[in-house]
């Protein structure tokens, strides 16, 4: 049998994952791509919890779908922004992004 | 070692690998494809736990649209800069060191942690069933939500349009 | 008696209109509004007095004392608050006379005098609010009113003696009045905070119960507040400020540092007075004796002095010195008892504002026409200006006691008075009337005869002033003529009583006597045209005489005293206190948060992954710290 800790597992381990490439990455879309893996790694979660210890109710269920409804939604936006920059500075690098600093 | 088990180990590998090389690799449409094979994995695992529905859904929303949309993204805005340049260390034993630490504190709480259930009755959901809740006023019905989610969604297209025009 | 606020608010408002609307007037006009309305206050001073002189007396036979105007101005508790009003008694009634006539007069030489002056319109300005403050001060329903009109009066002081404000001397002059004033009328608000604290009230007439009660704060608190006067009437050693002065306009001088602000000491004890006769009788008699000193001083120094202009305000100081003996030798509230030092002080404020007032005035024709404060410019002026010479004549026959002028009837009083205190203080008076008629007639013989100063004068003839010179000359010197044969002693006496004055022939032969012999050697030293015995006593003496040109180095005392002393041990230590302490400390706040954020900024990077680098940390710490 798959025990339910093993799914944790998977998605703890894809959460830090993402943590680490939210930290590390010095691109713009890749600290977007990490994001998206944190925010994965929950929706498995929800998921998990609600089959495992509630399976009469559908909650876990729904946040996972609004959590990608919100996502989707965030990427938008978010991608508008980088592109939006990238026109500016002909760039999407982090270290770049001083202009309104000082 | 059943099936199931066999499938899991499969897609657990699967995605840690693909994870770790989406976050790692120094090409970022690398990264972006590694991130689809994550999204399709998690896909899978919905599958298997019997959320068809949400596989679906992941498989479509994200593996089909959002990914579509980096990959774009990536394209519009790649330049010299898509290779990620070499970090300085101090920097990167930061990260590495905090989300070590991170991963080994939760996995210590998770794993101390006794969950009841060591296994699910499987049970395919109605998508019948996903409909009424999503659109019944009712006590754990989501018709708020949703009507919320899509004004969230309609702000974020005139956002996009509006942040990503030309002037 | 309602109209009397008009005697305030007239010259305000022309110190208003002048104040901010004279830069666009011709002078003529500026000059115009000044005068027009130091007229009206003239006018309605002399229909206040007229009225309340003829307006019969109290059963008592007393004049009444009358407050057509006293509203609450600041409230403190039930019973201490500070009024604003008008007070009629009959000394007020007389400075109110005294300072609208010399105002006046002032006002009309002004036009001579200032002709063609830059800032012209700023002088009558401030003309106007000096007067305004001198007559809110004489009219103070309260002491407090008196020193808020006070300060006003030291103000206005202060811009008219720096009136020229591009020379040098008068900027320091005006300063110079200004902080010495101001020094010693914190001794009048010390006086009055102490007054008001135990005597339950600002007002001139507080309950005696609290005056028994109060004990020895209250002959303090009128010390102190005589302090504020003797600043104020000059008694030394708060007199260097005076002659300092003299850097101001002529007609200023004649207004402000002769007739009327230098008189508000003398007025304040005057105002005062039922509380030192009943309270205070010894605080009195040692004003006398500072009196007396400042007397005799400063008729030492005026005997050398050169400059006119200096030898007159000596010779004011002298006489405030007369002011103040005379109210200080008195020992009782009943004019026949001791009581008559008051009358006389009153009778010779009148009379010296006005022949004083004529001495400036003068002074400022033979200045006006030579050009010069020095005496060595002068010489044989009486061919040139014959209206000045003979007024100032009558002014120095006048100050000198010569009968039948003014000055004869209010100096023999004091005179009269100081014999009946005490013999020894008698004489001395009289010796120093004699030295006043001395240095008088030095001034006049060295103005008018002696050597003419050829050279100078063959450059620039002398000439009579303009009639708006002249005119108030000869009233001010008719008034002198007469001002002695009113029978002042009917109006003002120390308890409101008639008396009738009449001389102590005694004491009136002795000091003609002296005054004419002290003229007489005057004429023999200084009237011909070399000074050969005058020359050959500052010769053998002549330590004696630099130091009274010097004036004794009481400036040079005063200096030492403050850059010596005060600067040295109290400014100093002060000064490295808040220089190496309280500005060190601000300095190190300063630079501390500076410091600190300066060491702290890198945090605030602006940087998401080091902020979430740092929140991952915080939160695995808080997990850490909720596990074990």
């Amino acid at each position: 049998m798959v025990h339910m800790e093993y799914y944790l597992v998977v998605s703890t381990f894809m959460m830090f994952a993402g943590i680490y490439g939210f930290f590390t990455r010095r691109n713009l879309l890749a600290m977007l791509i990490s994001v998206e893996l944190i925010l994965n790694s929950v929706d498995i979660n929800f998921a998990v919890f609600n089959r495992y210890l509630f399976p009469n109710e559908l909650e876990g269920v729904f946040f996972a779908l609004f959590a990608i409804g919100v996502s989707a939604a965030e990427t938008a936006v978010a991608i508008a922004i980088i592109i939006n920059i990238y026109r500016n500075i002909r760039n999407i690098q982090v270290k770049n992004l001083n202009e309104m600093k000082n | 070692m059943t099936l199931q088990l066999i499938v899991f180990i499969v897609l657990a590998l699967f995605i840690a690998v693909c994870s770790v090389l989406a976050v790692t690799t120094s090409r970022i449409l690398r990264a972006a494809t590694y991130l689809l094979f994550v999204l399709f994995g998690t896909a899978g695992i919905y599958f298997q736990l019997n959320y068809s529905f949400l596989g679906a859904v992941q498989l479509l929303i994200y593996a089909g649209g959002i990914t579509v949309l980096y990959v774009f993204s990536i394209l519009l805005t790649s330049s010299q800069g898509d290779k990620s340049e070499r970090l300085k260390n101090g920097k990167m034993v930061a990260g590495v060191v905090s989300t070590l630490a991170g991963l080994g504190i939760c996995l210590f709480v998770m794993l101390k942690n006794e969950f009841l259930p060591s296994h699910f009755t499987p049970g395919e959901l109605h998508v019948q069933t996903i409909g009424h809740t999503l659109m019944g006023m009712g006590k754990y019905q989501y018709v708020l939500p949703f009507e919320v989610i899509s004004i969230l969604l309609l702000a974020c297209i005139v956002g996009g349009i509006m942040i990503a025009r030309k002037r | 008696m309602e109209y009397t606020i008009l005697i305030l608010i007239l010259p305000f408002l022309s110190f208003l209109i002048l104040g901010l609307a004279g830069m666009r007037m011709k002078n003529s006009v500026a000059g115009a509004i000044g005068t027009a309305s130091l007229t009206g206050v003239a006018l309605l001073s002399y229909l206040t007095a007229f009225h309340y002189f003829t307006g019969g007396r109290t059963a008592a036979g007393t004049f009444p004392t009358l407050m057509p105007y006293n509203f609450e101005w600041l409230p403190f508790t039930a019973d201490l608050h500070i009024n604003m009003g008008i007070l009629l008694d009959p000394i007020s009634i007389m400075m109110l006379v005294v300072i609208s006539t010399v105002s006046l007069m002032v006002h009309i030489y002004s036009f001579g005098y200032m002709k063609g002056e830059k800032g012209f319109q700023r002088y009558y300005a401030f003309l106007s609010l000096f007067t305004m403050s001198m007559l809110g001060l004489v009219v103070a329903t309260n002491i407090f009113q008196m020193y808020v009109f006070w300060e006003l009066v030291g103000v206005s002081s202060y811009l008219l003696i720096g009136f020229y404000y591009t020379k040098k001397e008068a900027i320091a002059a005006s300063k110079k009045a200004f902080i010495v004033t101001r020094f010693a009328d914190l001794g009048f608000l010390i006086g009055i905070l102490i007054y008001g604290y135990y005597a339950e009230t600002f007002s001139f007439t507080p309950a005696a119960s609290a005056l028994v009660a109060a004990g020895t704060m209250i002959p303090l608190a009128l010390g102190l507040m005589f302090v504020g006067g003797a600043g104020k009437s000059a008694m030394f050693p708060l007199h260097i400020w005076l002659p300092d002065a003299m850097e101001g306009p002529t007609p200023v001088s004649a207004l402000i540092h002769a007739a009327t602000m230098v008189v508000a000491g003398v007025y304040l004890v005057a105002r005062m007075f039922p509380l030192f006769i009943g309270y205070a009788p010894e605080v009195l008699h040692w004003t006398a004796y500072i009196g007396a000193f400042t007397a005799f001083y400063a008729a030492s120094v005026a005997c050398v002095q050169s400059d006119i202009k200096r030898v007159l305000a000596f010779s004011t100081i002298s006489q405030i010195g007369f002011m103040i003996v005379a109210l200080g030798v008195c020992t009782s509230m009943n004019p026949h008892e001791g009581g008559l030092g008051y009358m006389a002080s009153m009778f010779h404020l009148f009379t010296h504002a006005m022949f004083k007032a004529l001495l400036f005035l003068g002074a400022g024709c033979i200045i006006h026409a030579v050009h010069s404060n020095e005496m060595s410019a002068m010489g044989g002026l009486r061919k040139y200006m014959p209206v000045t010479h003979i007024t100032f004549l009558i002014a120095c026959l006048a100050i000198s006691g010569i009968w039948p002028f003014s000055g004869f009837f209010s100096k023999d009083e004091i005179l009269t008075a100081c014999f009946r205190f005490s013999p020894v203080m008698g004489w001395i008076m009289t010796g120093i009337a004699a030295m006043t008629a001395f240095y008088m007639f030095r001034l006049y013989y060295g103005i008018f005869w002696g050597t003419e100063n050829k050279t100078l004068h063959a450059a620039h003839t002398p000439h009579e002033a303009p009639l708006t010179m002249t005119f108030p000359l000869l009233f001010l010197a008719a008034v002198t003529c007469v001002a002695g044969f009113i029978p002042f002693g009917n109006l003002i006496s120390s308890n409101g009583e008639a008396y009738t004055i009449h001389l102590d022939m005694q004491v009136a032969t002795t000091s003609i006597i002296i005054a004419l012999l002290s003229i007489g050697l005057a004429t023999w030293m200084y009237a011909g045209p070399k000074q050969p015995v005058a020359d050959k006593l500052a010769h053998t003496f002549s330590r004696l005489h630099t130091a009274a040109y010097h004036r004794f180095y009481m400036d040079e005392v005063w200096m030492f005293f403050t850059k010596k002393i005060i600067f040295r041990c109290i400014s100093t230590p002060i000064a490295w206190w808040d220089r190496h302490v309280i500005d060190q400390f601000f300095n190190f706040t300063a630079w501390s948060t500076h410091a600190t954020a300066d060491e702290i900024r890198d945090m605030q990077s602006g940087n998401v992954q080091q902020y979430s680098i740092w929140f991952l940390a915080g939160a695995l710490i808080l997990t850490l710290i909720l596990l074990v």
